[in-house]
């Protein structure tokens, strides 16, 4: 197991790939900025799960806070709303 | 439809039509056909009996929110409690005999800053070991959608009016998390009972669309 590449308070960017698989990273926040709330710990990856099989090296897990302002630029509420999304780490990149 | 009771029935004759429940066993979707083709087999090589799998879907159906209020309930009424459920909810699950299941879970409080709103807007990802399992709208496509997008108006239509100096923060459980609303505890349940509290700390409540709220 790896250390995690980004750390609480990082900015970080979801890359805006479009791939198929069975993914975990919503296409509504891909080629977001956000914030690192916290780190959730490393798990399989659910992508290669998905396909049997064994999903190693396990991967870490991020939430990111994103700014609903943001993610929508019609977004209908105060410009402190937020929305927490949980991301692996090779769906991040440095912002 | 007609104002007369189902009583009233009995007593005329049926010279009308009258709406019938559709049946629901049309074709059998793909998983459908496969779930049935893996038990049966693994019934007939004897890896499972049918009354096993039965007890196991009796024992998932009989999960209820009971298991989240009694967490909700304890946190309210115990401040190292409530220390320990944010930062270790594994272990604060564990000390009152709430099962955890395989997924972590992450609690978040609401304030008197703060809203949280729990949705899962890739499928149906949910608590089930402490909230049993999900009511059906949380699963719909609409729920799903607009709970990012437009949250507090989802709210609203919950009758959940949330004042816009109280920052709402929706959680997409898009991953190996599971997400539980503390509820804010209610003014008025000064000397309240662990248990009478748990009794006010709804399903909704613990995803987020309602506010706890005096009987």
């Amino acid at each position: 197991m790896s250390q995690a590449r980004f750390g609480r308070g990082d900015r970080v960017r979801v890359r805006r790939a479009d791939v198929p698989g069975h993914l975990r990273t919503p296409r509504y926040i891909r080629g977001h900025e956000g914030e690192v709330e916290r780190i959730c710990g490393f798990f399989a990856n659910p992508e290669e799960l998905a396909f049997n099989r064994h999903g190693l090296p396990r991967r870490a897990l991020y939430r990111v806070r994103f700014r609903q302002a943001d993610v929508w630029p019609d977004y209908d509420g105060p410009a402190t709303d937020t929305i927490d999304v949980e991301i692996y780490e090779h769906w991040l990149e440095q912002a | 439809m007609s104002g007369h009771t189902h009583h009233d029935h009995h007593d005329h004759d049926h010279d009308h039509p009258h709406p019938t429940q559709p049946d629901v066993d049309g074709p059998l979707t793909y998983h459908q056909r496969l779930e049935i083709a893996v038990r049966e087999l693994m019934i007939e090589k004897g890896v499972l009996t049918a009354d096993e799998v039965r007890r196991t879907v009796e024992a998932m159906d009989a999960r209820s929110p009971a298991g989240g209020a009694r967490v909700v309930a304890r946190a309210w009424t115990d401040p190292a409690y409530k220390q320990t459920l944010m930062t270790d909810p594994s272990r604060a699950l564990n000390q009152v005999g709430v099962e955890v299941g395989l997924y972590k879970l992450v609690v978040v409080e609401n304030t008197d800053a703060v809203h949280n709103l729990v949705v899962c807007t890739l499928c149906s990802c949910y608590p089930r070991a402490i909230l049993g399992l999900p009511p059906d709208w949380y699963k719909s496509r609409a729920y799903r959608s607009r709970a990012v997008r437009e949250p507090r108006t989802v709210m609203a239509e919950f009758g959940l009016e949330i004042p816009d100096d109280v920052a709402v923060r929706v959680h997409d459980s898009t991953a190996d998390m599971r997400y539980l609303v503390l509820p804010k505890r209610p003014k008025g349940t000064e000397g309240w009972s662990e248990t009478r509290l748990a009794g006010i700390v709804t399903r909704d409540t613990m995803i987020g669309v309602a506010e706890a709220r005096l009987p």
